[in-house]
């Protein structure tokens, strides 16, 4: 799929980012991938359970977008949340122990891999039926306008979420009362195994913007600079109440939709292609080849993130249960 | 004290909280420039504005659930359907988010919505117009469900329902709105939880909420001609379900009609019966019977629509067979 954007801009946003900003950032798609890695592994070995949605391969968009949001901004997100969970802030522990089903997660257990959730960090859910998470999105941008703040409410979702009303619905109202709020689609061009030409009239996702009167545009998915930018620019619109945007990001899962997909709907071919341009791989040459960045510097983050993550895993598994006397606790506010 | 109407006890309800909570606003279809559908929301927009009035497109999925979300960002939404049937389009949001949310997230995040929507049949709109879906809301953990039956329960529990950090599911009759009582001027809270029990009587437990309440207590003035002796129970919330106060008048009785316009298969009454046996039934002379809607989509012809129809006759007819 042919991508229109400008590489231009791109790399000149390469350049006008600091070194710090920039190996944050891949400290951050590092640490996801990392994570996620873990994750099947621990599936496999069956102290994950239930469906575990992964984000392996789609790491430039979560933290390309929210890199260009402030910390009080919410974030609003799918099943595949664990990437955007991360990016936003959230402790690994937590998140693991979360998939582990342990007391110590992020949700106490309660929610799993899908329905991960943190308001001190303003991460306000993932949400596992399609397109739910996009009404949701749509109040917080409402409430933030009502009570007159400066921040936006960042809704990521997928491919398959656009031929949901929920999706037409919702740009509908954003736009009608321009609210501040940032739609992204996340295109991986599969809605489980249903091919995105298969399930919309119209492939040229980001056109979906046009009826609905807000900006629309395309950026690589797999360039974090590509996300951050047009991130930023739809963010600071949002900030100056002048409504929202729809960013489609062209991305790929490297792995199955859950965990119990074999994935035969899709060549080896194409997924060839599609891990050379793997995101992480992509920011690290040319932090290497136009930041000066050294080669040891990089191993070592990635050393770092590793140990994190191994941590993360030695907590969620060493840590309790959800107590059986609290199953009914929390149905209702207490 | 004032004598008003059902509806107006609703605005007025509407209008003390607009003023003691600014987090607190409206939203739905023709809430604002229209007054409401059923004008509950009338004079409010001129008072409150359109920040606190919004009227809506018609996307009940989409601003059911943007109200949740406003919820979440720390606002009191008030959302309306304009009746419950639209909010079958809702359902997603209700039954998935918001009655979910608290729990999923380990009791991290609130919701604290109040959504209403009027319902019932009677006014011959058809079968897609005419339901009582409380059952649907009642059957799904998470959410209060509230169902007054008088004027001063439709302001007292509206206000109360706007206290409260739980999503909650207010279900309005539209044969009630012009139904005019005694309401308390100002502040009037009536809890959740707390039946009502509306006429003492020895020999037989009437337990209804809603419209059916009044068919209930005209049947009851009639029994008593007949010699029968009814207490009549209006329930007032179905989430959280005041069994006790059935039970205790049940032991008195030794016997139970519950009265409802849902459905009668899997409704509201179905469930008060199944724990009437469960927590009643060495107290029970004979089986609980249910007076409740036929099992039809409602049709549009008079007669047909008030045969479907709970009406005091039929009321009178489950006493015989009991009593």
């Amino acid at each position: 799929m042919a991508l229109e954007r400008d590489k231009h801009v791109a790399q000149h946003a390469l350049l006008t980012l600091d070194e710090a900003q920039l190996l944050a950032m891949y400290r951050k798609m590092s640490l996801i991938r990392r994570f996620e890695e873990k994750s099947a592994e621990m599936y496999t070995r069956g102290k994950i359970t239930g469906f575990c949605h992964l984000y392996a391969g789609e790491e430039a968009v979560a933290v390309g977008a929210i890199e260009a949001l402030y910390d009080k901004d919410y974030v609003v997100s799918t099943y595949r949340e664990h990437g955007h969970c991360l990016a936003k802030g959230a402790d690994p522990r937590a998140v693991m122990a979360e998939l582990f089903g342990k007391a110590t997660g992020i949700s106490h257990g309660r929610g799993g891999s899908m329905h991960l959730f943190d308001p001190d960090i303003r991460f306000m859910g993932g949400y596992a039926i399609v397109g739910g998470g996009l009404p949701l999105a749509v109040g917080l941008g409402l409430s933030i306008a009502y009570k007159e703040e400066p921040e936006v409410a960042c809704c990521f979702f997928g491919d398959g979420a656009l031929p949901q009303g929920a999706f037409h619905e919702s740009l509908n109202l954003a736009s009608l009362w321009k609210l501040p709020v940032i739609f992204i689609c996340e295109n991986n061009f599969y809605g489980m195994g249903t091919l995105v030409q298969n399930a919309i009239c119209q492939e040229e996702l980001y056109r979906f913007a046009e009826p609905y009167k807000m900006p629309g545009v395309r950026v690589d998915g797999m360039d974090v600079l590509d996300v951050y930018r047009a991130v930023t620019e739809a963010a600071a619109r949002a900030r100056e109440g002048d409504g929202p945007s729809l960013i489609e990001a062209v991305t790929y899962r490297f792995r199955g939709h859950s965990m119990s997909d074999p994935v035969e709907y899709r060549s080896k071919r194409e997924e060839r292609i599609w891990q050379e341009r793997d995101p992480i791989k992509n920011l690290r040459r040319r932090l290497l080849a136009e930041k000066r960045v050294s080669e040891a510097r990089l191993d070592q983050i990635d050393a770092e993130v590793g140990a994190v993550i191994d941590d993360a895993v030695k907590f969620a598994d060493e840590s309790p249960e959800p107590p059986l006397e609290e199953l009914a606790k929390n149905v209702y506010v207490e | 004290m004032s004598q008003i109407t059902y509806r107006e006890a609703l605005n007025q309800a509407l209008r003390e909280e607009l003023d003691r909570d600014e987090r607190i606003f409206i939203m739905g279809e023709e809430v604002g420039y229209f007054g409401g559908a059923f004008k509950v929301t009338d004079g409010l927009l001129a008072i409150y504005g359109e920040k606190r009035v919004r009227d809506t497109p018609i996307s009940e999925l989409t601003f059911v659930g943007a109200g949740i979300g406003a919820a979440m960002g720390g606002l009191r939404p008030i959302v309306e359907l304009m009746t419950v049937n639209f909010g079958l389009l809702a359902l997603d949001q209700i039954v998935n988010n918001a009655a979910k949310i608290h729990y999923m997230f380990g009791g991290k995040a609130k919701v604290p919505i109040v959504i209403r929507a009027p319902q019932g049949a009677g006014h011959q709109l058809g079968a897609q117009h005419s339901q009582n879906l409380e059952a649907y809301f009642m059957h799904c953990p998470g959410l209060r469900v509230v169902i007054p039956a008088t004027p001063a329960d439709a302001k007292g529990l509206l206000k109360t329902a706007l206290r409260q950090e739980d999503p909650v599911i207010f279900l309005e009759h539209e044969s009630l709105y012009h139904v005019k009582g005694e309401v308390p001027d100002g502040e009037h809270l009536v809890p959740f939880g707390k039946a009502n029990v509306l006429r003492e009587g020895k020999d037989l437990t009437l337990v209804s909420y809603s419209k059916c309440v009044y068919d209930t207590l005209a049947a009851a003035q009639e029994l008593e001609n007949m010699g029968t002796d009814a207490e009549v129970i209006d329930l007032r919330t179905l989430n959280p379900l005041d069994l006790d106060t059935v039970l205790e008048s049940v032991k008195k009785t030794g016997k139970a009609i519950v009265v409802y316009e849902g459905w009668r298969t899997g409704g509201a009454g179905a469930e008060i019966a199944a724990q009437l046996y469960e927590k009643a039934f060495d107290h029970l002379d004979a089986p609980v019977e249910r007076v409740a809607t036929m099992d039809t989509p409602m049709p549009y012809n008079a007669r047909l629509e008030k045969a479907a129809l709970p009406s005091p006759a039929d009321i009178i007819s489950a006493a015989e067979r009991i009593v």
